[in-house]
């Protein structure tokens, strides 16, 4: 029985591949993340310093990309869910395909236009390796955080405007409005031990988490100061598996939303 | 071979059925006519199970729907609005749908694509769905509905879009299959399609059945010659 279902996740997943890959907006993605990875590599002087700028590329772009193509793609599908749910396929089922259909091509498209000039201009050492690993790593999490987050949302959401707004909201107070709270924050509680409360609010947003996780990998943490030695310590103790712990859980925890929103839903 | 009974759904503070009970008989075509807004895409999506239902019931062949999903394996549906993935073609979306169902069809034999020469979209098979046009589009909805052979067939509005010949082609086809011994349900705003199809009719008005009973006691309940007149005068008498 569970392997006829696994049967239905892969045959979904199977078609809207086809149909996402062959979009121009997915093209689109791909060569935009190749030709700045490229001009980077070519004109950032040194494998290293492209890393370090592709960094601020796969915190901003990829969260974006991923929460508007999660969004548009599944009001753009109701009426192919429906007429996939009019199938004797259980919901389940049907919403874990329609997810790796879409997140999939997503993070293939983007490691696709990362690795690419990376395996024509070369990649000089170990340390190097280590971060183009992570710097991978990281974009293909955070699309899957973003893509599941656009896909609770829109599930929520009747109105497809609405639905989109409230979508790019989540990205803006993600990657832009949450670092100036927490340093306002910082600010206001200047005088007191903030080392747990910020650790927590490093852990309570995925783009944050991402950032340190890469930024922990190119010794600059030392430039950061007073943050960079609390995170510092943090991951000298342990904090590595925490922080990949914690964004592993920031992929579940929607996921899971937008499984319980898609079994409720009418269509 | 369907009873409804007492189905209620609203949405949010919208109610859209308000208690609807009725029974559908197996072998016979079944249509569901009233105002936009009625509630008959509604009711079909809750046989479906595409939406649920916050009250009351719907049993198929003496078993109550309750989530389960084995039953659509039996079930065609084709739906008001064909919109596809763009990149696909349709022969890759049907045979997305024969794989899904391949594990499901004990012995239904072969699939019923028939359609696809009287229609003749052979030629359009191969063309990503965003090149069709909106009747060919439909023209592939209605394919599917049939492909499974199944027992029950659930038609929304099934020749909104297709020109004369197309639609004709369906009718002929929904004739055959009834006499076949399938079960068919359809919505339809054209009384001479209604007609011409059905046997039964269902009107449904501000979420309840106002009438339910074969063509010809509409036609002699009312004292009209004529369906659409007949409707017609059900509509002025509730407004009266």
């Amino acid at each position: 029985m569970s392997a006829m279902r696994g049967g239905v996740i892969a045959r979904v997943v199977r078609y809207e591949l086809r149909d996402v890959i062959k979009s121009r907006w997915l093209l689109g993605y791909a060569l935009f993340v190749l030709l700045t990875t490229d001009a980077l590599l070519r004109f950032g002087g040194g494998g290293t310093r492209a890393l370090l700028s592709l960094t601020n590329v796969v915190l901003l772009l990829v969260p974006l990309v991923s929460t508007v193509f999660g969004t548009m793609y599944l009001y753009n599908a109701r009426e192919f869910t429906e007429l996939l749910l009019a199938q004797p396929v259980r919901r389940d089922e049907l919403y874990a395909g329609l997810y790796l259909g879409l997140a999939l091509p997503l993070a293939l498209g983007f490691l696709g236009g990362l690795l690419v000039p990376f395996a024509y201009h070369g990649v000089d050492d170990a340390s190097q390796w280590r971060l183009l690993a992570t710097l991978a790593l990281t974009g293909v999490a955070l699309t899957c955080v973003f893509v599941a987050l656009a896909f609770a949302i829109a599930l929520r959401t009747e109105d497809r405007a609405r639905g989109l707004g409230v979508a790019i909201a989540v990205w803006l107070l993600f990657s832009l409005l949450y670092d100036g709270l927490v340093l306002l924050g910082v600010m206001l509680l200047g005088d007191y031990p903030l080392e747990r409360p910020l650790i927590a609010a490093m852990l309570a947003n995925p783009i944050d988490l991402a950032r340190v996780l890469l930024i922990m990998q190119f010794d600059v943490s030392a430039l950061m100061g007073y943050t960079g030695a609390v995170f510092e310590k943090f991951f000298g103790n342990g904090g590595m598996a925490v922080a990949i712990t914690a964004l592993a859980a920031w992929v579940a925890a929607p996921v899971l939303l937008g499984a319980r929103a898609f079994r409720k839903r009418d269509f | 071979m369907i009873e409804i009974a007492g189905l209620v759904k609203r949405y949010g503070r919208l109610p859209v059925l308000q208690g609807v009970n009725l029974r559908i008989a197996r072998g016979r075509v079944t249509a569901i006519v009233g105002p936009n807004g009625a509630g008959k895409t509604t009711l079909i999506k809750t046989i479906l199970g595409l939406s649920r239902a916050d009250g009351g019931r719907v049993v198929l062949d003496g078993v109550q729907l309750n989530g389960g999903v084995d039953y659509r394996a039996r079930v065609g549906y084709m739906p008001q609005i064909a919109r596809f993935p763009e990149n696909l073609t349709a022969a890759e979306l049907l045979r997305l749908l024969k794989e899904l169902r391949a594990s499901t069809d004990h012995g239904r034999g072969t699939p019923d694509e028939e359609l696809i020469d009287r229609f003749a979209l052979g030629p359009q098979l191969d063309k990503p769905l965003r090149t069709l046009s909106g009747g060919t589009r439909q023209k592939v909805n209605a394919v599917m509905a049939f492909l499974f052979r199944p027992e029950l067939l659930i038609l929304d509005e099934p020749t909104a879009g297709l020109d004369p010949v197309a639609s004709s082609v369906l009718k002929d086809k929904i004739h055959a299959e009834r006499r076949a011994g399938l079960t068919v349900v359809l919505t339809s705003h054209l009384m001479g399609e209604v007609d011409e199809l059905a046997d039964d009719i269902a009107f449904l008005l501000e979420g309840r059945v106002r009438f339910a009973g074969a063509l010809d006691e509409l036609k002699a309940a009312t004292r009209q010659a004529t369906l659409e007149r007949a409707i017609a005068r059900l509509m002025t008498q509730e407004a009266a």
